[in-house]
């Protein structure tokens, strides 16, 4: 059995770790390993596509995890107040949105937007005439829909941290004379804290890697997963093992923190 | 204490759906006094407790604090404050920010230097003065306490509301604590309402005890009139233990009740005096009240177990005509007549008004 592990670890690492080697390959090819070198890295990051590719990436990113670390948490607080059949209900709706395929969000986004943006911009620009604002695919809409998946991931975690919590915790903050507004801010805020930090750097590693989604609601914006599948059309290149090692190290760092965050036990 | 009560239920009933938690409690809370709530886990007590505190609302009756009707005002708004099961210390904040929170809700807010002064103040009298800085999980359990009991007292409630406060507590360490928090309550002049199911607890803290029985109030009394006059076998029974002898009144002799137990024993028993002759009646029968002779004279027993307690000696018997009893005999009085062995043949005593009559059903 053991050996069987051991190959199903190598199938996947690899890979992976072959990606890492030859990013510091100082030759031009993929096959053979001539020396090392950072001379991949230095030319990634004076690359103006590259730069430009990362830097919609990170606007993205932080934007959609902001927007769904707000929404999401809200979500969490107020499904505490809800039992029942109704609770059943929005339970099973954000399971459905963690579970629903990349690839059917990104189509059915693609396809609502595209059909509102088609009833609304022919209104927007009888309103206001010739410098009537233009809706369209782009950073608006990766924000969008990276939001509403990641969204629901939040709810979910910071879920687990708030039934985790000690009810007695909030009666004994009312019971000393904090109006239930009070009691959020000072008692539930610090104890879900880190799940609702976590949360937010799952859903920036989310966005930041995803692919799929982004492929279909991108417009003419160039995401840096986006722009790495392009490129790789003309061949592997060292260019490409450099930027997916850095994504790599940046995305471990950041889903690190996120489950360290997460165990540690506010006692 | 005959002043205007601190806080007062009128028949007051809890419901949760079919599910009925405290059914028609009628209780005056008299000011300063230490009151506890006493029976078994479901009997109401801690429902009865978190209305006072308002994490329950009445679904009928009225629940008054200082003469006030507070049914529908919410917690933060109720002049009373609670030292919790658990002690739901806040996890994030140090000993000092713990004992602070009350303070710190007042607004306007209170300045930051008289909310020190107080907060020092407060762990000076829970004995915690330089624990201020510490983090929850850094004290102990009887120091978690403590820093509850302080956090609860430091604004200064017209009722400090306690809920199984000691239950994760050891045995000694329960024990010293009862006794400062007597002397907290005398000190600070506040109504303390206790809740528990421990009735040594009750017994040696309250200045009444409130006995719940599925939801309804068993009796009200001191702690020395339930254990000398309890008005039922179940308060008989819960408060200390006792002997029970099924019996029939067959008159009444100088303010006794004489009753007739299995079928020949004339047994005087302090009761109503209003039981009429031929009434079926459960004497309650305290096991020290027993005296255990070898003479010739008395009710027959056997001895079935004899078990060594160190202040007193614990004997179970079995009585051809009374069933199983319990006597207890202190350590004194056996070292003076000798143990008896399992086996041993004993003449049972006690003296005319030991038992106590009380009414069937």
């Amino acid at each position: 059995m053991r050996i069987y592990a051991i190959l199903v670890y190598l199938f996947l690492y690899i890979p992976i770790g072959i990606i890492a080697l030859f990013s510091f390959n100082a030759g031009r090819h993929a096959a053979q390993f001539t020396g090392f070198s950072l001379q991949w890295y230095g030319t990634v990051l004076s690359n103006p596509f590259v730069i430009g590719a990362l830097k919609t990436s990170v606007i993205v990113a932080l934007s959609s995890a902001a927007l769904a670390t707000l929404s999401g948490t809200l979500a969490a607080v107020a499904l505490q107040g809800v039992r029942g059949r109704m609770r059943a209900f929005y339970d099973a709706l954000i399971y459905m949105a963690v579970m629903v395929p990349g690839i059917v969000i990104g189509i059915a986004t693609l396809i609502a937007l595209v059909t509102v943006f088609d009833v609304l911009n022919p209104m927007l620009s009888g309103l206001f005439g010739e410098g009537a604002p233009r809706l369209a695919l782009g950073k608006g809409s990766l924000i969008a829909a990276h939001g509403l998946f990641t969204m629901a991931l939040v709810t979910v975690i910071v879920r687990a941290r708030l039934q985790g919590m000690d009810r007695a915790l909030l009666e004994a903050s009312s019971d000393l004379g904090a109006p239930p507004m009070r009691s959020f801010l000072q008692i539930t805020l610090p104890q879900i804290a880190p799940a609702v930090l976590a949360g937010f750097l799952l859903s920036f590693t989310f966005s930041f890697d995803d692919f799929i989604i982004a492929f279909f609601v991108a417009g003419s914006e160039t995401t840096l997963p986006i722009y790495v599948f392009s490129s790789i059309r003309r061949g592997v290149t060292p260019e490409i093992n450099a930027i997916g090692t850095m994504v790599l190290v940046a995305s471990l760092l950041t889903l690190v923190s996120a489950q360290v965050i997460l165990r540690r036990r506010a006692r | 204490m005959q002043s205007q009560p601190i806080a007062e239920l009128r028949k007051v009933t809890k419901r949760y759906g079919a599910v009925t938690a405290a059914s028609g409690l009628d209780l005056a809370i008299l000011p300063g006094e230490f009151l506890s709530f006493l029976g078994p886990s479901g009997c109401g007590k801690t429902t009865a407790l978190r209305m006072l505190a308002g994490f329950e609302e009445a679904t009928e009756g009225e629940v008054l604090i200082d003469g006030q009707v507070v049914n529908g005002v919410p917690p933060h708004r109720r002049p009373v404050n609670m030292v919790f099961q658990q002690y739901a210390l806040f996890p994030h904040l140090t000993v000092a920010q713990n004992v602070a929170y009350g303070l710190n809700q007042r607004r306007p807010k209170l300045p930051k230097a008289e909310v020190a002064a107080e907060v020092a103040r407060a762990l000076d009298m829970v004995r915690l003065p330089e624990f201020g800085d510490r983090r929850i999980w850094e004290m102990s359990g009887g120091q978690q306490q403590r820093v509850a009991l302080a956090r609860a007292i430091i604004n200064r409630p017209k009722i400090l509301l306690l809920d199984e406060p000691m239950a994760a507590l050891d045995k000694k360490l329960r024990h010293d604590m009862q006794i400062e928090l007597k002397s907290l309550q005398r000190e600070l002049g506040i109504t303390f309402v206790l809740v528990t199911h421990d009735q040594e607890e009750a017994l040696s803290m309250s200045d009444r005890i409130c006995i719940m029985d599925q939801g309804r109030i068993a009796q009200i009394a001191t702690p020395e009139e339930l254990y000398d006059r309890p008005q039922s076998r179940y308060v008989a029974d819960f408060v200390g233990r006792s002997n029970f002898i099924p019996a029939k009144v067959t008159g009444h002799d100088g303010g006794l009740v004489v009753a007739e137990a299995a079928g020949a024993l004339r047994v005087l028993a302090r009761g109503d005096a209003a039981l009429p002759p031929g009434a079926a009646i459960t004497l309650s029968l305290r096991p020290e009240e027993i005296t255990l002779a070898t003479a010739q004279e008395g009710i027959e027993a056997e001895v079935t177990h004899r078990i060594f307690l160190g202040e007193h000696t614990e004997y179970h018997l079995k009585s051809p005509s009374l069933g199983t009893l319990v006597a207890v005999a202190p350590r004194a009085s056996e070292a003076r007549n000798g143990a008896l062995a399992p086996g041993a043949r004993v003449r049972l005593h006690w003296r005319d008004g030991a038992a106590l009559a009380l009414k069937d059903g």
